[in-house]
């Protein structure tokens, strides 16, 4: 199954904001999404409740999972949103 | 629309005059006991996921328009509303026979449960689950949306009371005025109004029963709420509001009431960053110079020299004006880590203020030598007061110990009664006397200021603690030295002229309270300040002589 790691890019963590933004690129990707820290259990990316008891912080690693027609590139956008420092794209 | 006109009155908490449609804040709703399913669960999902939408869209769509903060907060909440981790979790427990809101409250405590686990940030975020389960469920049962109104228009919001909850994406765009029908001069709903500078009214009984859409004028001044007024009556109350406004422009510097009589205004300071932000003020110095951040968190007592620079630092700042310094008020509520201080079971009672000199005499002889050597060649007039005082012997000894350290003038506070009741022999020896109005209250009342359990015994209008403060001013009169009121009641420009009208000298504030209190100080001669003072201590309660005062200033600013 494809997955991909990415580190978490907001100084608030993967709260607040960027989990919002997190939660609608996931729920916006053409396949499901699942998302977990190394060796947790996995959870719906489109779930921002999920998404938040992940507790992650920024600099954390993060494993992304989906499988199915353009998993790769829905993987790759949703990465992207997650490394993105949400605060300094604010100010 | 277009009802009769109703005049109700409340406590003004927030100056200003604002005229607009209510919106009422719904209390959250309560949940029937042993509430069963309504009918065919998949009818009952499909009402879930409509209110779900429902509560997804207001959110999303108040987020669009509230200010910075609150974004991030709508924005996140939207979110929740709209997660299909949520929707499954609540759509499994209706089609295992549970009743819709009580799907929701259950689905959403599971969650709730997770982020108070983790604790921190994600703890604060189980109120805003809260907020969205009050949402959907109000939805759910058919009643109105509980939480801040969403409207096209600024509105009067009127509330039964708010919590920290409701204020959190309170913003002043959209709250043309707050009126809240419980609450007191201290309650949150008062602090929150005036830190937005938002016109409020609290205490206003018979308020809540106004329908939503009505059309009211608040007066956050003189508490006055009129429902559908005549445009008489807004053009009067707009027009008091104007004399105001414009005395706060055309007046500054030093405090004069209308017939030239001085009271001097000066300011409170805290804080080392304070020290410089307060020299910008326009005030004729500092009333109230907390000692405390010097002493507090550290693990050994400040040298004499480490004390001179930070006082020199405040007198520089503050040269050719007067500044009155505090000695230490430690004790059990504010313990020092360098001193042993005995566990009491009432530290509020207990070896606190000036009473720690008996077994810190050292401590007190450095502070007033440190004080003493960063006045001299200062150009600053240094005074400095011993914190509460209870017998003219702590405040002979207090005096006796400055004049020695070649401090001039040195003084007490008066924060208990006995000092207030006995300020005549006080001034025996001490050069001034210095009224604190928090402390005063919480012994006059016998009410602890921390709690606050029954807060209109500490407000600040209580005739008991007038009376107090009118015999501490006429001890000082008699004995022709100074009595200034430093602490909270000093802020409430309609209390200053209470005090005024008692023959206080100075009043002591935070900066931001200057202009206003100096404005409504320079509309009165010193008889009406004094008839003032006369109504306020004939009344029988602080609601009451607040009501009265602000009547009869009222209509000295009519026509």
């Amino acid at each position: 199954m494809p997955e991909i790691h990415a580190i978490v890019g907001s100084t608030v963590g993967l709260h607040a904001r960027p989990a919002a933004l997190f939660a609608a690129a996931a729920a916006a990707a053409p396949v499901p999404i699942s998302i977990c820290k190394p060796g947790g259990e996995p959870v719906d990316a489109r779930s921002i409740l999920s998404v938040l008891t992940l507790d992650a912080r920024c600099g954390d690693e993060l494993i992304l999972t989906a499988e199915g027609p353009g998993a790769e590139e829905a993987l790759a956008s949703v990465a992207s949103v997650l490394e993105t420092n949400h605060d300094q794209a604010e100010a | 629309m277009g009802g009769p006109a109703v005049h109700l009155k409340g406590i003004g908490v927030s100056p200003g005059v604002v005229v607009g449609r209510v919106a009422k804040l719904s209390p959250p709703p309560v949940l029937p006991a042993g509430l069963a399913p309504d009918g065919d669960p998949e009818t009952e999902v499909q009402r879930t996921r409509q209110a779900l939408s429902r509560v997804r869209d207001e959110l999303g769509e108040r987020s669009a328009h509230a200010a910075s903060v609150a974004v991030d907060v709508l924005a996140a909440q939207a979110a929740m509303a709209a997660d299909p981790v949520l929707a499954a979790s609540i759509f499994g427990k209706i089609r295992d026979g549970e009743a819709a809101p009580t799907a929701v409250k259950d689905a959403l405590a599971a969650f709730r449960e997770q982020l108070l686990s983790i604790g921190g940030y994600l703890a604060e975020r189980a109120a805003d689950l809260d907020d969205i389960g009050n949402r959907v469920i109000s939805v759910l049962l058919g009643l109105p949306m509980p939480g801040l109104p969403i409207r096209d228009e600024p509105f009067v919001l009127l509330a039964q009371d708010l919590a920290p909850a409701d204020t959190a994406t309170l913003d002043a765009s959209s709250v043309l005025a707050i009126v809240t029908e419980q609450g007191g001069p201290t309650s949150h709903t008062a602090i929150i109004a005036k830190s937005l500078g938002i016109p409020a009214v609290v205490a206003c009984k018979g308020a809540f029963a106004v329908e939503d859409g009505a059309r009211m004028l608040v007066d956050g001044m003189s508490g006055a709420v009129v429902t559908e007024p005549t445009e008489e009556e807004v053009s009067d109350r707009v027009g008091r509001l104007a004399r105001r406004r414009a005395a706060v422009t055309e007046y500054s510097g030093p405090g004069r009431l209308a017939d030239g009589s001085r009271i001097q205004l000066l300011v409170n300071v805290g804080t080392s960053a304070d020290i410089e932000r307060a020299g910008h003020a326009d005030c004729e110095g500092v009333g109230l110079f907390r000692t405390e951040f010097l002493f507090l968190d550290r693990s050994s007592a400040p040298g004499v020299q480490e004390q001179r620079g930070t006082y020199r630092r405040l007198f520089e700042s503050f040269s050719g004006r007067k500044v009155v310094v505090r000695t230490l008020d430690a004790g059990a509520d504010k313990p020092l880590a360098f001193a042993r201080m005995a566990d009491e079971p009432n530290p509020a009672l207990g070896m606190r203020g000036y009473r720690t000199a008996r077994y810190l005499p050292d401590l007190l002889e450095d502070q007033l030598r440190a004080i003493s050597r960063a006045a001299m060649g200062s150009g600053t007039d240094v005074w400095v007061m011993a914190p509460m005082v209870a017998t003219p012997a702590e405040a002979a000894e207090f005096a006796k110990r400055a004049h020695e350290l070649g401090l001039p003038l040195a003084g007490a506070m008066v924060e208990v009664p006995a000092a207030a009741l006995r300020a005549d022999h006080l001034l025996r020896t001490a050069d001034f006397l210095s009224i604190g109005t928090n402390d005063l209250s919480q012994y006059t009342y016998a009410m602890d200021r921390e709690t606050g359990a029954i807060p209109e015994l500490l407000d600040p209008w209580q005739p008991a603690l007038l009376e107090l403060v009118r015999l501490t001013a006429a001890a000082g009169r008699r004995a022709d030295k100074p009595v200034g009121v430093c602490g909270e009641a000093a802020s409430d420009p309609q209390l200053a002229v209470v005090f005024a009208g008692m023959g206080v000298t100075s009043l002591s504030m935070a900066p931001v309270s200057l202009a206003e209190v100096r404005a409504e100080l320079s509309l009165y001669t010193y008889a009406q300040c004094r008839r003032a003072a006369e109504m306020a201590l004939s009344e029988q309660d602080g609601e009451s002589a607040r009501a009265v005062v602000g009547a009869y200033l009222d209509s000295l600013l009519a026509g």
